[in-house]
């Protein structure tokens, strides 16, 4: 029995593989389980976001089943396995057991640190158990990858900084102001980019907004989605006055804003801090303006700088991460040990029970009208006898000693136990 | 008894300093508390010390250069819990521990025998003058570490060096709003330990104001702060300036403290 993975992601597949071996909708629900008949294949799930798709599974036999549910993913697709076999990677026991882990922390993504995957993770182990294709082994893991996950987040610093630009504009905001609730906040110009600033900035309790857009309607049209207020362009230095988030983007060919001006309105609104954020190319506020006191001006490559040193930063905490994942895929590994005792120990007591029962019987045989009540008695005893004989040797079972294979191995020979498939045809049912 | 307070809470003080110190220079989580649970170690025996002098004194030991600079860093560290309990900034002890390390360090080389009370200092007017005295300086203090904060932050912001320090260091806003509490806290403090100190002065000495180094420096100190507070109500001059302004007028607090009383002859040459 092993733990396998088979996957492909973002590192391996471009968009086209990804596309067609993807399992969305109705196609997650067929796929997973035609992969659960698969005769090789005890317990499967299937995580399939837009950056990778990955079988988890329980094998009897590693090569075997990597062969068989290559031929499966080629038939459900309708691709042929040249066109997808270089992209894949596989990996098992306890190697499939580290890079899920590593995947569910955010270790394996294309931003490292990302928080989306772990709840992706989440909702495939849950649609496998609600389709009952895993058991004991693989939701187990699943609860382990979570929990490997959350340490990761808690103790080290891994999703601390912001990694895109509108986020990053946001957290410095925060390094300016105590709180962004009550701020009043202004938009100049629009743009993609400049708007989805305006929105992380509200979402963060930014209050009063104010839109100046050369063509009024065009702010007005802003100004409704933003909950805010249309300023009139040419006022927009008026209003300067009492804004303190400005996001600039709008399309003229030179500064809007020059140091003279600002120097004139920071002097108007005594000095009270103002970040002013200049996301266009070519820059509409002139550079000097982050030279007056207590204004503070970030342009485009500025914020990107911000969020190309968070990257590298989020690199040296998954170092640390990684040393996360070792401890745990040691917890792992001795959860599965111990998975190897409660075939022998169930065996133990079934032997036990029975040679209790038949030794019962006969002596009923041999009594036919033996006292009932005297019969419960006697019936106590050999319980009691049996318990009292099997419970060393359980215990040393249960126990996780370093030579517990061995003690495994005696035990079946001293009580003639025959095979290790007990606990397998249980969980095959 | 005595010594061995002390000495424990210079101990627990120095280590404070040196975990601050690897808190500001080295990228490391979590030692804000363990620099505050130190700290309280350190206050607990040094509040232990302030204790056993005062019983064995029979007045609050504030007398002489060993016991001042020692009730100095004692009142900065009180204020510093309560900062650290109303605000909750972290990294604050990093930078206002080594202030009170050093202040318990130079209290370490005067002389720390335990004299009677010169009788010129017994009066009603010792207590309230000496309390106001120090708790405003203590404020200044910790107002001036805090100005510290706020430069190299703002820094880090203008320059854009946004990895490492700045991290950890609080926005701009807090810093500038706790700067401007203490300065308005420490203010009238001073004030009023000025004009006790005058009253005081008219009973034993004859005369409100002698024109005393200690008295003019005093003076110095209190123009700076009410030129701070003023810049600020009436300019708008806040932030970097205010940070700055709060730093030149904790030196004076300093030299008002030190310099006067070791390089200029002074009435207050007891204290």
């Amino acid at each position: 029995m092993t733990i396998l993975v088979l996957g492909l992601n973002h590192k391996t597949a471009n968009v086209n593989v990804r596309e067609r071996l993807a399992f969305n909708g109705q196609k997650l629900d067929e796929g997973i389980t035609k992969l659960k008949a698969l005769p090789e294949i005890s317990e499967v799930a299937v995580l399939s976001t837009c950056n990778r798709v990955e079988i988890y599974a329980l094998a009897k036999d590693a090569s075997n089943s990597l062969d068989s549910i290559k031929n499966f993913l080629s038939e459900f697709h309708s691709i042929k396995r040249d066109d997808f076999d270089k992209a894949l990677y596989f990996f098992s026991g306890l190697d499939s057991v580290r890079h899920i882990f590593r995947v569910a922390s955010s270790l394996d993504s294309m931003i490292v640190g990302e928080p989306q995957v772990l709840g992706q993770i989440k909702e495939a182990f849950d649609f496998a158990l609600n389709k009952k294709t895993t058991g004991i082994i693989l939701n187990r893991l699943m609860k382990n990858a979570i929990s490997a996950a959350k340490r990761v987040r808690t103790e080290t610093r891994i999703a601390e900084n912001a990694v895109s630009i509108s986020f990053a504009a946001v957290e410095l905001a925060k390094k300016i102001f105590k709180e962004l609730s009550g701020k009043s906040f202004m938009l100049l110009g629009a743009g993609e980019m400049a708007e989805l600033a305006a929105r992380h900035l509200l979402n963060n309790g930014v209050t009063d907004v104010k839109v100046a857009n050369r063509t009024y309607e065009r702010g007005c049209e802003l100004a409704r989605d933003f909950n805010g207020r249309a300023v009139r362009f040419e006022d927009f230095h008026k209003e300067l006055v009492n804004t303190d988030i400005v996001i600039c983007s709008t399309g003229a060919p030179d500064y809007v804003l020059k140091k003279e001006q600002m120097q004139k309105i920071m002097k108007e609104r005594r000095y009270k801090p103002v970040f002013l954020i200049d996301i266009s190319v070519p820059r509409n506020i002139d550079p000097d303006v982050n030279s007056i006191d207590n204004a503070y001006l970030y342009n485009i490559d500025d914020l990107q700088e911000v969020v190309d040193t968070n990257i590298l930063e989020r690199k040296k905490e998954a170092e640390k991460a990684e040393k996360i994942i070792d401890e745990e895929v040691g917890k792992f590994e001795k959860w599965m040990a111990s998975l190897d005792s409660v075939p022998t120990i169930v065996a133990l007591r079934e032997k036990a029970e029975e040679i209790k029962n038949e030794e019962l019987e006969k002596f009923r045989n041999k009594y036919p009208d033996f006292d009932a009540e005297k019969m419960k008695a006697i019936e106590h005893v050999a319980t009691a006898i049996i318990n009292k004989l099997i419970h060393p040797p359980m215990a040393a079972l249960k126990e996780n000693s370093a030579d517990r294979d061995e003690l495994i191995a005696v035990i079946k020979k001293l009580y003639g136990i025959n095979g290790d498939d007990t606990w397998e045809r249980k969980n095959g049912e | 008894m005595e010594i061995l307070t002390f000495k424990l809470a210079l101990i627990f003080y120095f280590a404070a300093t040196i975990i601050g110190l690897i808190e500001i220079f080295r990228e490391s989580k979590g030692l804000s508390r363990l620099i505050l649970i130190i700290a309280i170690c350190g206050f607990i025996f040094h509040t232990a010390n302030l204790i056993v002098r005062y019983y064995a004194g029979g007045y609050l030991p504030v007398a002489g250069m060993h016991q001042a600079s020692s009730f100095f860093a004692w009142c900065i560290v009180l204020i510093f819990f309560f900062l650290e309990y109303r605000y909750k900034i972290g990294i604050m002890g990093a930078f206002i521990l080594p202030i009170v390390f050093v202040l318990m360090l130079s209290s370490s080389t005067f002389p720390r025998e335990i004299i009677p009370l010169s009788p010129v200092l017994q009066s009603f007017w010792f207590n309230i003058h000496i309390i106001f005295a120090f708790a405003g300086n203590a404020s200044f203090a910790i107002a001036a570490g805090v100005g510290l904060m706020y430069l190299l932050q703002e820094h880090y912001l203008k320059a854009k060096r946004l990895s490492g320090l700045f991290q950890r260091l609080p926005n701009l806003q807090i810093l500038d709003e706790i700067n401007y509490r203490l300065i308005t806290f420490g203010f009238p403090l001073l004030t009023l330990a000025i004009i006790t100190g005058a009253l005081w002065a008219e009973s034993a000495w004859g005369g409100y104001w002698r024109w005393d180094p200690k008295e003019v420096w005093s003076l110095v100190t209190w123009l700076i702060y009410a030129l701070v507070l003023h810049l600020r109500v009436a300019k708008g001059w806040r932030g970097k300036k205010a940070a700055v302004l709060s730093i030149i007028g904790f030196l004076s607090v300093l030299f008002t403290f030190f310099g006067v009383n070791l390089l200029l002859r002074s009435l207050h040459s007891f204290s």
